[in-house]
């Protein structure tokens, strides 16, 4: 999990983590018991679909203001190291 | 009596009598902040040229037409650290938006500047919002001001002591699982919850999108109300908000309760509740019963597996919604890595505080492939189930009445090593996200010298009916005056 989520977990911190979600996930397993053959899922509580828009331009961020944020920039680009 | 003690509509009409000016609160305000914030950890950083600027505005607006502007100009606010401010540093209260500076400001933000109130500054919170005490900041412990040695609850906790210690007339804090309705109830202030969409999440770092609200959180409950009508409403940019009219949410504050029906949840009262929040509950309950309200045995079965539910869905959408923080586009950088998934994964361990971690990796988990049927599609099933147990309910009631939570506000350090014991502590408040309606947690009274909530859930798009029980309580309880005396054994 540490890897897929690229949180980069060191020896302890890992084996700390496997301990506590362990016991979340026992905690969580009580949705095991929860009869669901009759319900669809949830997938918006307020009722609104497909909320529609015209397809307008409208001014956005420019590039400077977009990447002001970024430690590393080149040439109006992210810049990060190469995939190894 | 210092001016911020003053409820907003008294102080509206102070400014409109040139009694004091916007500038004056103000400064009465940042005076505030500067002698008392040191020891309480409130605010992450404060904007006194802004708010001086925008208080003399407000001025000038005052001047020019004292019978205009809305009830919110030249009133001292402050704002959740997860609400980006133009030109403000935002951080989440994380290390990985250490230094990031929003282009632009989020619309619940923006509705009240354009309303004339003054910002003050942005207050901490748990990291990314992620916490029940507070005690999840990357930067600081936020102190509970009617006992230093206490949390303030969380996830807005600097949100509800800036309102508690009367260093701001209202804040916006954000509530995904109970995260101001609980800080409000621990810090004896008004908190609201809208209905999912009735607020535009435009500007808000996201934790848990399906669950996310922005909301109030004042001295009273009308305060709330004032706060709520500016930022409520459709929002272009936020195509979850909802279409529908917001009415005037002041309509029904002065009705009272008499002819009401308040569901009283079996599943609530049958928890292990600390004695004192019984007892305050149960004598709120008898005043509204006495008001002339009818109190209605109501049982929501699925409570039972709401906190399940809760804690994997919001994961989910933790590990999600937070995969975007990657230190490329904002964050403190990667200087040493030579490879893009070592860069990511130094960014991200040093950047993510625990909780953040935990959830993000357990999000991951019950979304990937062969636990996705077991947890997260169940949990979503289960998430029907828990808002059909609402509707149902309100079919036969007007609203429902419950303590905000189990306890008082418990001890720095308390919990923080115990992470299911924390998520307990929302119990009472997060099937309220799940389902997408409207709560409230107004000051009911103290048990040992600490605030107590209750807690008033209202139907989807019900903030009206939900103000006007809390209104009645506000008025039995008659303890909003109370100020802490920023003490205590911390």
């Amino acid at each position: 999990m540490s890897r897929l989520a690229r949180l980069g977990l060191t020896g302890d911190e890992l084996a700390e983590l496997e301990a506590q979600l362990k016991d979340i996930i026992e905690a969580v397993g009580k949705l095991s018991q929860a009869d669901i053959s009759q319900v669809d899922p949830t997938t918006q509580v307020g009722g609104l679909s497909n909320a529609m828009r015209d397809d307008v331009v409208v001014p956005g961020l420019s590039a400077e203001q977009a990447l002001a944020n970024a430690p590393t920039t080149e040439a109006g680009l992210l810049r990060v190291p190469a995939i190894q | 009596m210092s001016l911020l003690e003053e409820p907003i509509a008294e102080l509206g009409r102070r400014l409109r009598r040139r009694e004091v000016s916007a500038v004056e609160l103000a400064q009465a305000a940042l005076g505030a902040i500067h002698a008392d914030d040191e020891r309480l950890g409130a605010f992450l950083r404060t904007t006194e040229e802004s708010a001086l600027a925008q208080a003399e505005a407000a001025d000038r607006r005052l001047r020019e037409e004292p019978d205009g502007g809305g009830p919110l100009l030249g009133i001292p606010v402050a704002y959740k650290d997860v609400l980006c401010t133009k030109g403000v540093e935002t951080t989440a209260a994380s290390r990985i938006l250490a230094g990031f500076i929003p282009p632009y400001s989020a619309t619940s933000v923006r509705r009240l500047e354009e309303a004339g109130a003054v910002g003050l500054g942005k207050l901490n919170c748990d990291e990314f919002a992620m916490g029940s005490s507070n005690e999840n900041s990357a930067y600081q412990p936020t102190r509970n001001p009617f006992d230093v040695g206490r949390v303030p609850g969380g996830s807005s906790g600097g949100s509800a002591v800036a309102v508690a210690a009367r260093f701001a007339c209202a804040t916006l804090g954000s509530d995904t699982g109970g995260s101001i309705r609980l800080p409000a109830s621990f810090c004896g202030v008004v908190g609201v919850k809208p209905s999912y969409g009735r607020v535009s999440r435009y500007g808000l770092i996201a934790f848990a999108s399906s669950l996310d609200q922005v909301g109030p959180l004042t001295k009273t409950v009308e305060d709330a109300a004032l706060v709520l009508q500016v930022i409520a409403g459709r929002d272009e940019r936020d195509s979850t908000t909802s279409p529908a009219p917001v009415g005037d949410l002041r309509e029904l504050l002065a009705a009272g309760v008499a002819g009401m029906r308040l569901g009283v949840p079996r599943e609530y009262l049958d928890m292990k509740l600390d004695p004192g929040v019984r007892a305050i509950y149960e004598t709120a309950a008898a005043g509204l019963e006495e008001a002339g309200a009818t109190l209605v045995p109501v049982s929501l079965p699925s409570t039972e597996y709401a906190l399940a539910a809760y804690y994997v869905i919001a994961p989910a959408e933790v590990s999600s919604n937070l995969a975007r923080m990657d230190g490329v586009r904002f964050g403190p950088g990667f200087a040493a890595a030579t490879d893009l998934t070592q860069a990511y994964e130094e960014a991200r361990h040093r950047g993510f505080g625990d909780e953040v971690r935990r959830r993000i990796a357990l999000g991951t988990y019950v979304l990937s492939s062969g636990y996705y049927d077991a947890y997260y599609l169940r949990a979503q099933k289960v998430r029907t189930l828990v808002a059909q147990d609402f509707e149902r309910v309100f079919q036969e009631v007007d609203a429902i009445i419950s303590p905000t939570a189990p306890t008082p506000a418990f001890a720095l350090g308390e919990r923080v090593g115990n992470p299911l014991a924390m998520y307990a502590t929302d119990i009472l408040t997060l099937p309220a996200n799940l389902a997408g309606i409207s709560g409230v947690s107004v000051p009911a009274g103290f048990a040992d010298g600490l605030p107590v909530g209750l807690q008033v859930l209202g139907p989807y798009l019900g903030e009206a009916t939900c103000f006007r029980v809390a209104a009645a309580v506000e008025e039995r309880a008659d303890v909003w005056r109370v100020l802490p005396a920023l003490g205590g054994s911390g």
